[in-house]
């Protein structure tokens, strides 16, 4: 390679790499191990709701569970379906995966801390979780099965109904931070808990808790895997670690709703008791870091718990609450909020 | 070469790669998803432009969207592609002509001096503060406010076309009407009624309680059909009615 066609320092540029590499891992590591503990965490939290122990036997009080897990899925065959796409099939997992670490990259876990500082933040976590409904729907035909096809369609059709809703709820948040990137918009938050996003935007925060549900596939809103209906919908084919990347994804796609719920809503990295003299002075020594992961570890509790309460929807109702009810309130709420920021009353003065 | 060369001579690759599969790839559904991968790789290019909404929304709109619709119509298509080929040879002169007349036009464009490098000066870089969606919003929503504004209306009147096409009206259909089924409380199909404890007497009681049974009196049907649902009645009569004549 002769000198001039790299023009740029290619030192600097490999150490540029390498610190990207790095805070890379950084995040991916801690999700991929919160994963496995939601995991673990979800049939505990359900098992102690239905009166029974949940897994106990691996380890401490059941503690190893997940990991035995990942052995055993490590340690299983991947059968390619005959008549399959093999590509394809292949590929879907992958797809399904990409997009759900990827949307983490814009996400501040306090104020700088984040690895991506986009503009459009908002944005691109919306464009991520939307460019993962693509796993499902190869993994669907790529199968050659009818019960991965049947579930595949039922989640094309479920993710782009109630993307809209959540696309609509985050032009709310916008349009109260004035700002497209996460970052500015918990800054817009501060001020303690009556400042945050919450008491204005009410209906759009149900709004998008709810369709960030629908979104992730989970129960009530799991049509997609419908083991009653359709065995297992979408992954029926999958075993071993192509069938835990679709899990994996799934987990992931839980933690990071409950992030952008606790950021978008409830002030993020942000003190609950910002202002409130000796409450706050009580709790300034808590990083912001900590606050963030205790509102969204409620979030994902609150996942949990929808499991273990709510019985699955049928489809039909699941398109009549997306389309129906969801869309004309978020409609109805973003005229409402225009008025009252041009009105300037409480909290927007 | 920088890195934003590379980047971009990498993505453009990508992308006449895509765009080539879209038209020569044999089945319709990977076609398909070629036509996304090229709209990735075409956003990826936007990005470079610094284009970031623009690209996101690329994202966002057609391949999370549009194109999810479509791939939902075309996997449930049934092409016989066997059908679909025959006569290629047949037809080639004539598609010949017509891509020839095509890529003559196309030639002529492109030489023509307005595409070429002088025409488009390198894009100066912008400083890093520099939001192009407040940019965007000032360009649609001043400048442009009118022409916008018309382009939805034009949109929704699309819209309300496709529907009026497409609605044949109330037709005899065995739908579910939801807002009854959310009036349904458990007052109007469940009612819970003080019985006596009944006592099975196993053996020699049955016959006699059987033959009884099919001589029920018609008074005593209608007050324990009360008891029961309506549409099990009869099931629930025998029992209730039963176990009425053992206790």
């Amino acid at each position: 390679m002769s000198e001039g066609i790299f023009d740029v320092d290619f030192m600097a540029w490999l150490e540029t790499g390498a610190w990207i590499v790095i805070k890379i891992l950084a995040i991916m590591l801690p999700l991929i191990l919160a994963v496995a503990y939601t995991t673990f965490a979800e049939r505990k939290l359900i098992g102690y709701m239905q009166l029974r122990v949940g897994p106990n036997r691996v380890g401490p009080k059941g503690w190893l569970q997940p990991i035995a897990d990942t052995v055993k899925l490590i340690m299983k065959e991947i059968v390619v379906p005959s008549g399959s796409s093999k590509t394809l099939f292949v590929l879907a997992p992958v797809l399904f995966i990409g997009p759900s670490f990827a949307a983490w990259a814009v996400i501040p876990f306090d104020a700088g801390l984040v690895l991506a500082d986009v503009n459009a933040g908002i944005l691109y976590v919306l464009a991520m979780t939307s460019i993962g409904v693509y796993g499902v729907i190869i993994a669907g035909w790529a199968s050659n099965s009818k019960y991965a096809f049947l579930g595949a369609m039922r989640s094309a059709a479920q993710i782009v109904s109630y993307e809209l809703a959540m696309g609509f709820a985050l032009v709310g948040v916008l349009m109260c931070a004035q700002s497209m990137n996460l970052g500015e918009i918990v800054l817009a938050q501060s001020g303690g808990l009556l400042q945050w996003f919450w008491i204005p935007l009410f209906p759009l925060l149900v709004v998008y808790w709810i369709s960030g549900v629908a979104e992730t596939n989970r129960a009530p809103f799991d049509m997609a895997e419908g083991e009653s209906e359709i065995v297992a919908g979408f992954h029926v084919e999958y075993g071993g670690m192509a069938f835990s990347l679709f899990f994996l994804a799934e987990y992931a796609n839980m933690i990071l709703i409950s992030f952008l719920t606790a950021l978008m809503f409830f002030g993020g990295w942000l003190s609950p008791f910002e202002g409130y003299g000796w409450l706050d002075d009580i709790t300034a020594w808590v990083p912001g870091t900590v606050w963030l992961l205790l509102k969204a570890a409620v979030f994902l509790f609150g996942l949990i718990w929808i499991r273990a309460t709510f019985p699955r929807f049928r489809y039909d109702q699941i398109m009549r609450l997306g389309w129906k009810i969801f869309i004309p309130v978020t409609l109805v709420w973003l005229v409402v909020v225009a008025i009252w920021i041009k009105a300037a009353i409480w909290p927007f003065n | 070469m920088s890195f934003q060369i590379i980047v971009f001579y990498s993505f453009a690759a990508w992308l006449i790669f895509s765009a080539l599969m879209v038209v020569s790839s044999k089945h319709s559904v990977k076609a398909a998803l070629f036509l996304v991968l090229s709209f990735a790789s075409a956003s990826a290019i936007w990005l470079l432009l610094e284009a970031e909404f623009l690209a996101i929304s690329l994202i966002v709109v057609y391949v999370g969207a549009v194109m999810v619709l479509l791939l939902f119509v075309v996997m449930m298509l049934d092409v016989d592609y066997a059908a679909l080929r025959q006569g290629f040879v047949k037809k080639l002169p004539l598609a010949l002509i017509i891509s020839a007349i095509f890529l003559a036009v196309l030639y002529g464009f492109i030489t023509s001096g307005q595409f070429s490098s002088d025409a488009y000066p390198v894009p100066q870089a912008k400083p890093a503060d520099y939001s192009n969606i407040k940019a965007l919003g000032r360009v649609l929503y001043d400048e442009y406010v009118i022409a916008f504004e018309i382009a939805a209306v034009i949109l929704l009147v699309a819209i309300v076309a496709a529907i009026a096409l497409t609605f044949r009206g109330r037709r005899n259909r065995k739908t579910q009407n939801i807002n009854k089924q959310l009036q349904a409380s458990k007052s109007n199909r469940l009612k819970v009624i003080s019985m006596k404890p009944v006592i099975q007497e196993t053996e020699n009681a049955n016959p006699q309680a059987e033959k009884k049974d099919a001589e029920v009196v018609p008074g005593e049907t209608s007050a324990s059909g009360e008891a029961g649902g309506d549409n099990e009645s009869e099931g629930n009569n025998k029992t209730a009615s039963g176990k009425e004549k053992t206790s």
